[in-house]
């Protein structure tokens, strides 16, 4: 195990299991692949969460499913009362979002897998989603643009991500961050980054054609070309060994502020509703526009505060690798989409919209938080208690450049 | 399928992105002036056509900062009879 560094405050996420452990229940000292394991079950937030997560770890679900889920549909309307006009900032609706999406993933630690397709279960994700969708919809704003084909929507998307004027967290990353900024960054983002691309490749087998080939091209990409040891979240978990922190899938969960939920909720919404489709597919685009030049900055800050290739790797990968991305995603996947179905063209829009605005609204939690010498996180993380140790070597094939 | 050839030689097709990098799909060899191989890291690559990358040949996004403007309206596709190699 490579675990140095855990959130102070945050207890073992493992629940009392009366039975046999649950699915996927880590083994101490077993040496797992980074992002293989479950979502450790997070503290919850709020009443909602407790009543959420009580009943979830409660046995797997039968015939009486809605029955006990009541006190959960009972939480829904107060929750939502008391996030009204701020749901993307409400830890509690936001945290539930965050778990319900998650049994579509990797599951939950100590959740039995049949609650993924419980109908009650769902019941209550919609009743939290709808509020959700309006809030990403009313923070996106509507951009609009009045053309149709793949170049005029190629060019729409790279105007907005120019236009971008969100604080620029990879710039104060590569000139004054400090280690342990740094080391919060990692933490941040670990959350989307270990299962890097994963929402988006729910929309694979809802698109045909030239933005189906598209969308595979960069995903391939994504997912190391056949060779896992390039996997970009493999990459991400390398970075976060390289500076003491832990990698297992979802460890900081109980650490990430609110923000942070509602960015990787806004990706789960998108991906797993067909009818977004066009919104995921813009949200793609959007964030592999902003990723190259932001990426370079990064790993200039991390070079700055003296890690090593095997840790900024991660970053060195996207400057070349987004690079190509965002060609393929503006016009192939976005623009070719919209030829296909121009109906879409608003969503895909929305999602490019809602990427830039959400993802601002991480980076501006962090800056604000930061420059008032604060963490950004909910508990700062513990102090490196070990040397730093990048991992195994790279796999012949597998190393960073220099 | 009359008239199909059974095997077909893989195009290497060449994107020119409007402002920005040329995209390259298929077996392209990519040398250096002295014929040396170029190692590519992936099966599609963005070379450089601002000359600003810091990361030469491959384009690094800087385009987008730098004002460039290729000039070309579209992404016309250019396919060249298949290379070997790569």
């Amino acid at each position: 195990m490579t675990s140095t560094a855990v959130p102070a405050q945050v207890p073992d996420a493992a629940p009392a299991s009366p039975t046999a452990p649950a699915a996927g229940e880590p083994v101490p000292g077993a040496s797992m692949a980074p992002g293989t394991g479950r979502l450790p079950l997070p503290r919850p937030r709020g009443p909602l969460t407790a009543a959420l997560l009580g009943v979830l770890v409660d046995g797997p679900p039968g015939a009486d499913a809605a029955e006990r889920l009541r006190p959960v549909q009972d939480a829904v309307d107060p929750a939502l009362d008391e996030a009204d006009g701020r749901v993307l900032r409400d830890d509690d609706v936001q945290l539930a979002l965050a778990v319900l999406y998650e049994l579509h993933y990797r599951g939950v630690h100590g959740v039995d897998d049949a609650w993924e397709w419980e109908p009650a279960l769902l019941a209550v994700r919609a009743r939290l989603e709808a509020p959700f969708e309006a809030a990403v919809r009313e923070r996106a704003g509507r951009p609009a643009c009045a053309e149709t084909d793949a170049a005029g929507v190629a060019r729409r998307l790279f105007e907005l991500a120019a236009e971008d004027d969100g604080p620029s967290l990879s710039r104060y990353v590569a000139k004054r961050a400090d280690a342990e900024q740094a080391r919060e960054l990692l933490a941040l983002k670990s959350l989307y980054q270990l299962k890097e691309a994963d929402p988006h490749t729910w929309a694979v087998p809802r698109l045909a054609g030239t933005p189906k080939a598209a969308l595979v091209e960069i995903q391939a990409d994504e997912y190391g070309g056949g060779r896992p040891g390039r996997m970009h979240a493999e990459l991400f978990a390398r970075a976060m060994r390289g500076v003491g922190l832990d990698d297992t899938y979802g460890r900081y969960v109980d650490a990430v502020p609110a923000v942070v939920l509602a960015a990787v909720n806004t990706m789960s919404l998108f991906g797993l509703h067909r009818r977004l489709r066009g919104a995921i597919v813009g949200h793609l685009a959007a964030f592999e526009m902003t990723s190259s030049v932001p990426s370079r900055l990064y790993g200039n800050g991390f070079r700055r505060l003296g890690h090593d290739a095997d840790t900024t790797w991660y970053f060195d990968e996207h400057v070349e690798a987004d690079a190509v991305h965002e060609q393929i995603a503006a016009r192939d996947l976005a623009g070719r989409l919209v030829e296909q179905e121009p109906a879409l063209r608003d969503d895909v829009l929305l999602g490019a919209a809602a990427c830039l605005a959400v993802e601002g609204d991480v980076a501006a939690h962090a800056l604000e938080r930061w420059q008032a010498g604060e963490s950004a996180l909910r508990a700062p993380l513990e102090p490196v208690t070990v040397s730093p140790a990048p991992g195994e070597p790279a796999e012949d094939g597998d190393r960073p450049r220099a | 399928m009359t008239g199909e050839p059974r095997v077909r030689a893989e195009e290497v097709v060449v994107t020119a992105c409007p402002d920005g990098p040329l995209l390259v799909r298929g077996p392209a060899r990519l040398v250096d002036q002295e014929g040396n191989e170029i190692e590519r890291h992936r099966a599609t690559v963005a070379l450089c056509r601002c000359g600003g990358t810091a990361i030469p040949p491959w384009c690094d996004g800087t385009h987008k900062v730098n004002g460039y403007r290729s000039g070309d309206d579209d992404g016309r596709s250019t396919a060249s009879e298949a290379g070997t190699g790569a």
